[in-house]
Formats: structure tokens, sequence, C-alpha cells
């Protein structure tokens, strides 16, 4: 029989055959719904694969494992949700400050406190922001569907590798549980064991990994060149996909879940001849900066709104990009619940209407 | 050149140049402090067994945080307790290293315990050095969970309290009473003798590691005569005549000859293997990439929900939906009630198949087709059927709908004739019948009829592949529901 890479897959799913195929060697986790399947398709064709997968004690666990197999130059992934990625946070720190590559996968839940399993966005903040103690941040892909989980799980490796930094797939509840079409990418040979990695052998014996540095000066120059590699990456990473902008007198910026709502909504607003488009960034880390003020810099265009799954929390990074040249308007739901088209044209509606 | 009688052993650096500022010939501990004994006997192992290229150490946070200081061989500095998470992904993720996890009685037994007894009882190649001085150093002489009942520490100023501050962690014991752990003992950085003893122990915990026999402990009470504001011969003395009392020094396990050597993952990579594995076979009948079924419905989207009870197969048959979708090169989407929904009992799923890419998957307006099993399913998503939808619900359990004219009603008895075929959870594909009969008999134009029959029954083996006898079921079922349509209709 002949072999296809034409599947039909959970996006939870979706996001281990991209890290499979981009070379992940290992998986440690720890069960949280949503984002549990991306644990289950672990367990499964990670040994199938003959590369180790290990169900860890605790979120902790999971991304100490990670670190410590970072840390022996082997591709390592975890992935979590909400109050689990809020435990991770202080060994995000370690990692970022010793320039480790590793990929995590947040499958966004409705929170804060125990919330609930539904979809939300409410992890923007602790993921792009850095999240942990330290001034340090992680490059943050944001999926809009199967596709997107498996080809920017894939990436994130080559991402984290190439900037020696921490690389967030962030998406929420609904495109981790939604089946859909997609093609899988080729796979990659195995990366060679970098040289900066405590791989055991004698070229390697004088490696070491510490993010400890008792002098201020040294920490400060590491501080210093952090904010410079990120800077770097603001400059060569910054990536959003734009839908009807060209003419737009309303741009709708948003991501996850609510953009597929919000093309929707886009498509029907211009059926009726309204002049609405959609912007969405696909990495939230960096922030599409350059994609935004070239519309900001557009005659016609004389509004944002910010749609979130969340409390307005992606919403100041659209206003300090554009540095609130123009105004941006806001809709949000929480607790579980995704904005819907009928709302989505209703809000734009209202806000062509008094932009007139 | 012959190695001075006197002179350090190269498992230590000759100069710790990685150590900031001028001192650096000399470790940071305080004088009297069981960690330079430990360090002599740990770097002395390293250089003699020939394990230094192979070793990672890793540093906890404590006064052992600067060991990468001065041992020649990989180092890393983890965070505070994590030192056996840490070092169970080094073990994992590289086979090959010997990974010396060298934590203290607060960074072991307080904030990592957790870490520390499930990578004991996962039985991790990995060898714990467990420094226990009944005190916290670095932080400046804090209650340890190994402080013996009476003493005082700065956290403990009227003496440890064990009716409100809990006994002395016995570490070595509650790890011996787990299966997993090969070897466990403990040890005193005492006396000569007892020393000798340390050293014996800790090249046994390293042979293991080298053997891949699992997880070893060696636990060295251990003296801190700073913080116990004592003289070395006083901290000596409290170790052997007070720690020893409750913190027995011995064997407490030593079971590594019976256990055989762990295995190692090597890793499948080479891309035609990772493709075989990981790539779905075509399905033999599967229509080539370009194929197109022509019928005038497939020109637009078609939104589809299903919906019932949680059991009935309401998720399942969504999935066969959408891998029949697939099966015929729509890009198609699935999504399973989730989040607050779930409540109650009720499931439901939204299918989506589209000849463009799919926006939003959720079908909460305009639906095309609904396929309601239970009646409060079809009280909440009738008034969601679009003009001129279909509607196709179970008539077992549903009352007859009010229906405006445009829509399309079709009710099949599933339930009932899944009971009849021995197995309620066959309902799903009695509809599939009763769906497939109505898109041929309504809505199929030219081949598509016939091409679609068979995509029904490719989607039923799709999705329960590999468990044969659930698909012979649910293909009977399948007909049974096909055959009762058309004798309805």
């Amino acid at each position: 029989m002949e072999s296809t890479n034409q599947v039909l897959l959970k996006g939870n799913e979706a996001a281990i055959y991209g890290a499979l195929l981009a070379g992940c060697e290992c998986f440690f986790g720890y069960p949280i719904t949503p984002a549990s399947e991306i644990a289950h398709a672990a367990a499964n064709l990670f040994p199938a694969l003959d590369r180790p997968f290990l169900q860890a004690e605790s979120e902790i666990a999971a991304i100490n494992m990670v670190f410590g197999a970072s840390a022996s130059g082997r591709r390592a992934m975890t992935a979590s949700s909400g109050l689990g990625i809020s435990l991770k946070q202080e060994a995000v720190s370690f990692i970022a400050t010793c320039e480790l590559p590793a990929v995590i996968i947040d499958i966004m839940r409705g929170g804060p406190g125990l919330g609930n399993i539904g979809p939300e966005q409410s992890d923007y903040n602790q993921v792009v922001k850095g999240g942990g103690h330290g001034s340090y941040k992680c490059i943050v892909l944001a999926p809009n569907s199967a596709q997107e989980m498996c080809d920017m799980t894939y990436e994130a490796f080559d991402l984290a590798d190439r900037y020696r930094t921490v690389v967030y797939v962030l998406t929420d509840g609904v495109i981790g549980q939604m089946l859909e079409s997609l093609k899988l990418p080729e796979p990659l040979p195995r990366r060679p064991i970098p040289e900066w990695a405590i791989d055991g052998g004698v070229n390697k014996r004088d490696n070491y990994i510490a993010s400890i540095y008792m002098d201020h000066d040294d920490l400060e120059a590491v501080n210093i060149r952090l904010q410079e590699k990120y800077a770097l990456i603001e400059k060569e990473q910054q990536q959003a996909e734009s839908y009807y902008t060209d003419d737009a007198e309303l741009v709708i910026v948003c991501y996850g879940i609510i953009s597929r709502v919000a093309k929707t909504a886009v498509a029907k607003l211009r059926d009726k001849g309204l002049k609405v488009g959609m912007l969405r960034p696909q990495k939230l880390f960096p922030f599409p900066k350059s994609h935004l003020n070239d519309l900001v810099n557009k005659e016609c265009m004389k509004s944002f709104i910010a749609i979130e799954m969340s409390n307005g929390q992606m919403i100041d990074d659209v206003k300090l990009a554009i540095e609130c040249k123009k105004p941006v308007h806001f809709y949000n739901r929480m607790g579980g619940n995704v904005p819907t088209v009928k709302e989505i044209i209703e809000k734009c509606e209202k806000i062509l209407k008094e932009q007139q | 050149m012959e190695k001075l009688k006197f002179g350090k052993s190269s498992g230590f650096f000759d100069t710790f140049e990685r150590r900031p500022g001028a001192i650096k010939k000399n470790m940071h501990y305080c004088p009297g402090c069981g960690h330079g004994i430990l360090h002599k006997l740990l770097a002395e192992a390293l250089e003699e067994m020939d394990i230094q290229d192979q070793t990672v150490l890793i540093a906890p946070v404590g006064c052992s945080v600067f060991t990468y200081y001065y041992f020649d061989c990989g180092g890393i500095s983890v965070p505070h307790g994590r030192a056996p998470a840490v070092g169970s992904g080094i073990a994992r993720a590289n086979p090959d290293s010997f990974v010396i996890s060298y934590q203290g009685d607060g960074d072991l037994g307080a904030i990592g315990f957790n870490n520390f007894i499930q990578a004991a009882n996962r039985g991790e190649n990995m060898t714990v050095l467990f420094v226990n001085n009944a005190i916290y150093g670095m932080t400046g002489g804090q209650m340890a969970p190994t402080t013996l009942p009476g003493q005082k520490t700065m956290t403990s100023p009227q003496g440890r309290d064990p009716l409100t501050e809990g006994y002395p962690l016995k570490v070595c014991e509650t790890v011996a009473a787990l299966d997993s752990p090969v070897y466990v003992e403990r040890c005193a950085l005492t006396s000569y003798k007892n020393i000798m003893q340390a050293k014996k122990a800790l090249r046994k915990g390293l042979e293991n590691l080298k053997n891949r026999k699992g997880f070893s402990l060696i636990e060295f009470l251990s003296g801190c005569p700073i913080n116990l504001k004592m003289t070395t011969d006083e901290a000596d003395h409290f170790i052997e005549e007070r720690m020893m009392k409750y913190f027995p020094i011995g064997k407490f396990k030593d079971i590594a000859d019976d256990r055989p050597a762990i295995s190692k993952h090597l890793g499948i990579f080479e891309p035609a293997a990772v493709k075989r594995i990981l790539y779905p076979n075509r399905q033999s009948s599967s229509k080539s990439k370009d194929f197109r079924n022509k019928s005038e419905i497939f020109t637009k989207e078609r939104r589809i929900k299903c919906a019932g009870f949680g059991g009935q197969g309401i998720l399942s048959l969504g999935m066969m939906i959408a891998n029949m979708a697939r099966l015929r090169n729509f890009n198609v989407t699935w999504l399973p009630s989730y989040g607050p929904e779930m409540r109650g009992g009720t499931a439901n799923c939204s299918v989506v198949l589209s000849r463009d890419d799919v926006g939003s998957p959720i079908v909460d307006k305009d639906t095309n087709l609904l396929i309601a099993m239970n009646q409060p399913s079809m009280d909440k998503f009738l008034p969601e059927l679009k003009k001129n939808g279909v509607l196709l619900y179970d008539s077992s359990s549903i009352e007859v709908p009010n229906c405006s004219e445009d829509k399309k009603v079709f009710g099949i008895n599933a339930a009932e004739i899944a009971e009849d075929l021995g197995d309620h959870r066959v309902a799903n594909s009695v509809i599939l019948g009763a769906l497939s009969f109505i898109l041929r008999d309504y809505f199929l134009e030219g081949d598509d009829k016939a091409d679609f029959d068979k995509t029904f029954e490719e989607a039923i083996i799709d999705c329960f592949a590999n468990k044969k006898g659930i698909v012979d079921l649910n293909l009977k079922a399948f007909y049974k529901g096909k055959a009762a349509v058309e004798t309805c209709f």
C-alpha cells in the first residue's frame, strides 16, 4: 500500500506529528485538559520511533526534564495549559537564561484559578511577556488550524535552535481539540549534537550550563546579551496573515480560534460591502509591529479592533505597536465562550457606523 | 608526569577558573564543612573510574550550587529541588551519560522531595548523593526537614518541636521501602573509618550508574560547624552522638546484582523509516489528489451538526462524516462539544466541509444538516437549521418536529434498529446509512451516487481501523439504516 501525507488529525495530535517530523527526540509531559491529546499522541508515537516518552510526576518535573534533555543537546518538548504553564515558569526562566532551545505547547483553557476546560486566551501575558522571573522572553507561535499546529511545531524546533531560546506554540482549546485535514511535512534528519551540549564526550567535558552569575556586572552582561537577542528576533521574525486589509477601514486583530470565526465574519461583512479586514498575528512574540504600522499609515484605515478570549491582554501590544496613532476598539468573551460570527459582525457594524 | 602525593585529584580542575573573583585555588566551603570531604571522594572516584567524560554532575541550589566550579566533568546548575527531574531528562535523552544528582537536605528533603522520590520510584539511572547536615547552610542556618528534635535553628529558635514541626525526615528508610531503587546506604563524613566506608558506598553507587542498574541513593551525614555554631570536633561529635542515633548509618538496600541493565532508546530518524511509521497508508480505493465530486451540493461550504446523548456515538458519527470528506479531498473540520456544553451528558460535534479553506469550525448558526439523536438536542439545535436545511433524527425517541416547509425532514428509528442488532452503540452507523440513502436520492448527481456509497463504507472502515469486529457490526448497521430509510420514503 502506498503511504500518504494527507491526514485528518486533531490540532493536539498534529503538533506531535510536526514535532516528530522535525526530529524531536523526547517528550516529557503531564496530563491536563484540553492539552492531553498531545501527551496521548506522544505516548503512542515517540515509542513507535524508539524515542523516549515520559509522563512526569508534575508540570514542574516535566519542564525540568526538558531542561535536562535540552542541556544534553537533544530536541525536547512538553505541553500543557493555563495553570500547568504557571507551574513551569521558574524552569522556563532557567532555560531562557541558559540559552537552551526548548519547545512548549500551551493549549489555553479557562481561567483564572482552576477555571474550566473551555477555550480561552488568558495565558497571553504569562507566555508572551516572559512569564517567569527575570527579563527574558520566548518566541511565541500562534497557530489557528491543525495544519499550523503541525507546521508551527515543526518550525518551532528550528527557531529554538537558531536563537537558542524557548519557543512556545500558543493556542486555545478549540484549535487543540479540532480535527482537521492537513498535509504532513517531510521528516528532518536527526540534528547533530550541538557544540554547547553537556553530551558526555572528551570535547564537551568542558561544557557546563548555569544561570547563576554572582558578579553583578556579569549578570548585567547576560541580560544585555539576551535583550540584544530579543531585538534581533523582533527584527527577523514578525509574522502575520492579512485578510482583506488592503482597503479596510476597520481591521480586526485576533489570533487562534477567533481568527477562524473572524474570517467568516469578514467574508460576510465584505458581502455587505463593508470594508473590514483582519490581521492575524502568527507570532505573538515578536508581535507583528511592522504589519500593524503599514496599516496605520494607510489613508483609508480608520481604526482597529482587538478581539480576544481574555481580559484585554493582546490589545496592549496592538496599542503599543501603533503607539496609539489610531483608535483600537475591543471585544472579548471569557470563561470558555468563543465570540460568534454574529457578535463580531454586529460589533464591526457598530464601529463602522460610528466612525462615519 | 608523576602525580604529586598530595596533589588534587584530576577529577577536579587544576585551578578553579569558573569561580569569579581572585580566589582560584580554594573552594568556597567553610572550614569543617562536609562538602569538602565528599567533593574529594567524588573527584577521586571520577578519576579512578575513568568516567569524567560521560558524567553530568547536577548542581542543586544550596551550598553545593557551585560544584561546576570544581569538577572536571559535565555540569549543570538547576532550579531548587529539581535536580532529579533534570537528571531524569538527561538520563532519558542521553542514556550514555552518567547522571549524579548532588543535593542537600533542603533541596532534596523539602522543596524537591516529590521530584526526588518519583525519580527513585521510576528507577532512573541516576545516583543521588544526599548531604544531610540537619540544617540549611547557604540561606543561614534555618530548620531543615532533617533538623533533630530540640535542635535550635534560626527558624526553630525554641528548638524543633516534633509535635508542631514533625520528626526529622528519614530519607534512606523511605527510599529503601520502594521496589525500584537498587542501592541505598547512609554514611557519615566524620572519622577515618566512616569516611572510608563513605568512599566505598560512593564507588558502589557509581558502579551501578555505569552498569545502568538504576537508582542509587547514598546519604552522607555531614558537618556544618558554622551554622551549628560549633567547632569542627563538636560538629563531628554532634553527628556521631546525636544524628546517628536518629539516622543510623549502614546499608539499607543492595539489589543491583539482581537487576538487569536498563535498555537504551536508539531512536529512529532515517527519513524513509520515519515516513513508514508516521505517514498513514493510503486506502487502496481512495481517489487521486485531484479528484472532485461534481454534484452541485458540494460547490458550497457544508455545515453539519450532530447532537445527542453522550454514549450514543455522536462524536464518532461526526468523525465518520469527516473521514468521508477527507477521502474525497474536501477540506474538513470536526469539533467536539467541548467545555461547558459537556455538562449534563449531552454531546455534539460540528463538521464543516468545503472546497475552500474552512473559516469558523463552530457550527452555531446556518446549519445545513442537523442530525439529532435526542429530544434536548433537537430542541436546542433545530432553530439553527438554515433555510432549506436537512434534518435527520432518531424517531425512536424524538417527537415529530414542527418544521417550516422549506426543510427536508427525515426520521428513522435508529436506536431501535441498533437494539435489534444487539448493540445500541451502533445507532450512529444506522443514521449514517440513512444519510447515505438521503444524499444519494436527493442531492447527488451522476457518478457521485455510486461513489458515495463506497465512501461511507471506507469511512467506517477507516474510523474503526484495526477493529474488525466493530467494523463488521457498524457496516451491518449502516446497511440496515439504508434499507430502513428506503422503505420509509
